[in-house]
């Protein structure tokens, strides 16, 4: 299953910090491959490193892919984190 | 394999190496084959594993301690630790290059660095230290290098650094470090003295032992020979092992000269003393029969620490020292930091040319504040025994007057708080600068006495940075201007009736004593260790030989001719030393 959603970011911090550390805890939890996307630049959702080389600011608008068998529960809890709600 | 380094202290070890470590980890680049792969991936995964179970330890320790707000940042560093794209880079880059792990892993870890420092964001520009510490820890697991400081070695281990400083042996566990082995340094570097002092084999200047031995591997360190031996086999072990029984009953032997009166045999007397490093060595230093301390190094009060030691405190250690020794003399050498020796609690700024900069008594005349604490506990101390005192890296007879001037400040303000000191404690100048050499002359008729310190009037001379393995060989205390520079200060103080020691290297080596004590030197003072052969030396020649040996040195070209002669020599007036060395 793929799933595929674009978000803006609401966080004040933008994905620094601790929302990309929260991220990519809640990534890790599922079965799924993640991509993130920001403009044409690709990161493993899976990675720190990755989603904080995206230095993705408030506002700043993404692509989140999962693509395995808990694609859908897992976009839709890392949603609530791109826009600043705590799962 | 085996290496070959700089002699530093004589003796033969046999132990497991402990890798100590406190430079920056550099990763060498090695191929690997392809069937390496999957065990290089393991040794990665290992150190992963090491590294995670490093950082929870800390985390818990510093949420214990300073509250779990502090302990956050470490939430970070796991992550960064378990990055899925950073280990997956790794591994992709194992199998594309065939190099070994630890150099992928640096130079992936290193792409990331340069990407964040660049970054416009602040917050993520200060990521960059996270990801430099997790990595650096990485590679410290990778490399096998420990983050064990010398204090808590468990079992006895010989070890192995790129250097050793002041500050690494003063926190050892003394009793298990069996031998030294580093990569610079020369016979006069820290570790070298420091070796002696504990009496451990050590060879230094090896250059490369911090990258050819890992922690655990097995050593020989043949002190005498400047050799290292990594994990040999049944036979060198064997071949050693005896060796070191060899040495040990050599040293026995010598041990029955500890008490000779130091006298050659037609009767001209000597004095020989120890140099030592901190207070605990007195019991060295009477068992090894010397006569005296002519060198009590006062800079280990001074280190590690956060404050400046105070009079009592110093007076505690001085007094202690003359007190043990009662009526032998006691000389202390004022504070002597600077160099390859720094304070931590005073912020002496980083040189370019540390031995020729602010240090010694440069140092502490520009702060009096700090000499003058030192001057009246010296002074304190004198009425417990036979001090004297000795100002190092005296420049100039202008410099002299103005430590004279301040010693005679101290005395007043203990006149005036009607406290005793030793109104005729005998003041002395270390010569060990050339331009105080040429000048002694001049120098002699304001103190009582000087010392050699052969270690910095050598470098000094002759422009050879003594830690510098490279230029090693240039360092040759029988070069004829430095003969020339000792013949000049012995020749100029005795002008002025006033006695003359050395408290350098050179004075513990056999062959050149004979020149030394043919060219008058009145006191030698060395390495505890050293005593019982040098006094078997001076006391199987007759001074008219020395002299003559002294006369015939002076007139040779170079300084490899005067050592070959003044081995010859020794050989042929006290052939038992060698043969009983050798065996």
């Amino acid at each position: 299953m793929l799933i595929e959603k674009k978000l803006t970011i609401q966080n004040e911090q933008g994905l620094h910090a601790r929302p990309a550390a929260i991220f990519v805890q809640i990534a890790n939890k599922y079965e799924s491959d993640i991509v993130v996307r920001k403009g044409r630049q690709e990161v493993n959702g899976k990675s720190i490193m990755g989603l904080l080389t995206l230095a993705a600011e408030k506002g700043a608008k993404l692509h989140i892919k999962a693509n395995g068998p808990d694609a859908k529960e897992a976009v839709e809890d890392l949603e609530k984190v791109i826009l600043g709600e705590t799962p | 394999m085996s290496l070959k380094g700089i002699p530093a202290s004589p003796g033969i070890a046999v132990g497991k190496a402990f890798l100590f470590d406190t430079r920056q980890l550099i990763a060498t680049e090695k191929d690997i084959k392809q069937d390496a792969i999957s065990s290089e991936i393991a040794r990665f995964e290992e150190a992963l594993i090491k590294t995670r179970s490093e950082i929870l330890a800390i985390q818990k320790k510093i949420s214990h301690e300073m509250g779990t707000q502090h302990a956050e940042i470490f939430n970070a560093h796991l992550l960064v630790l378990e990055d899925r794209m950073l280990i997956e880079e790794v591994i992709e880059g194992l199998k594309k290059e065939l190099k070994c792990v630890e150099y992928i892993f640096s130079k992936v870890i290193g792409k990331y660095i340069k990407v964040f420092s660049k970054m416009d964001d602040e917050y993520l520009k200060e990521r960059t230290s996270d990801i430099e510490d997790v990595g650096k820890r990485i590679l410290k697991n990778l490399i096998g290098a420990q983050e064990k400081t010398l204090s808590d070695l468990e079992e006895q281990v010989i070890v192995v650094a790129y250097d050793l400083s002041p500050s690494d042996t003063a926190n050892m566990h003394k009793k298990n470090v069996i031998g030294f082995v580093t990569d610079i340094g020369g016979r006069t570097s820290h570790t070298a003295i420091m070796a002696k002092s504990l009496e451990i084999p050590a060879v230094v200047g090896l250059e490369k032992a911090t990258v050819k031995i890992k922690t655990g591997d097995i050593l020989i360190v043949d002190g005498a020979d400047g050799i290292v031996i990594i994990n040999p086999d049944k036979l060198t072990l064997k071949k050693y092992e005896a060796k070191q029984q060899k040495f040990v009953a050599f040293e026995k032997t010598l041990l029955d000269f500890k008490d000779t009166l130091a006298a050659t045999i037609d009767g001209h007397r000597v004095e020989v003393s120890a140099n030592i490093e901190l207070p605990d060595e007195v019991s060295s230093v009477i068992a090894h029969g010397a006569e005296g301390i002519g060198l009590y190094r006062t800079e280990f009060l001074y280190m590690n620490r956060n404050d400046v030691p105070d009079e009592e405190e110093q007076f505690e250690a001085y007094k202690k020292v003359a007190a043990k020794l009662s009526k032998s003399p006691v000389i202390i050498r004022t504070l002597d930091l600077g160099g390859d020796k720094f304070l931590s609690q005073l912020k002496v700024p980083h040189e370019m040319n540390p031995f020729l900069g602010w240090r010694a008594i440069r140092f502490c005349l520009a702060k009096p504040e700090i000499f003058k604490v030192q001057l009246r506990a010296i002074l304190r101390a004198s009425v417990f025994g036979n001090v004297k005192i000795m100002f190092p890296m005296i420049s100039g007879l202008g410099e002299l007057r103005q430590a004279i001037k301040v010693l005679d400040e101290a005395k007043q303000e203990l006149r005036n708080k009607k406290m005793n000191f030793n109104q005729d404690m005998e003041v002395g100048a270390m010569i060990e600068i050339p331009s105080a050499a040429l000048t002694c002359d001049l120098l002699a008729k304001e103190v009582d006495f000087f010392s050699i310190g052969t270690n910095d009037l050598i470098q000094y001379s002759l422009a050879v940075d003594r830690a510098n393995e490279k230029i090693a060989y240039l360092y040759r205390p029988t070069h004829p201007a430095v003969l020339r520079l000792i013949k000049n200060i012995i020749d100029s103080g005795h002008k002025e009736n006033i006695w003359v020691g050395m408290c350098g290297e050179m004075a513990a080596e056999s062959g050149f004593v004979l020149i030394l004590l043919g060219l008058g030197l009145d006191e030698f003072s060395m390495s505890p260790v050293t005593i019982p052969e040098m006094k078997y030396v001076i006391s199987n020649v007759k001074f008219e030989d020395a002299r003559k040996i002294a006369e015939e040195a002076m007139t040779l070209p170079t300084g490899e001719e005067v050592e070959a002669f003044a081995n010859k020599r020794l050989n042929e007036l006290i052939p038992w030393l060698k043969k009983t060395k050798k065996q």
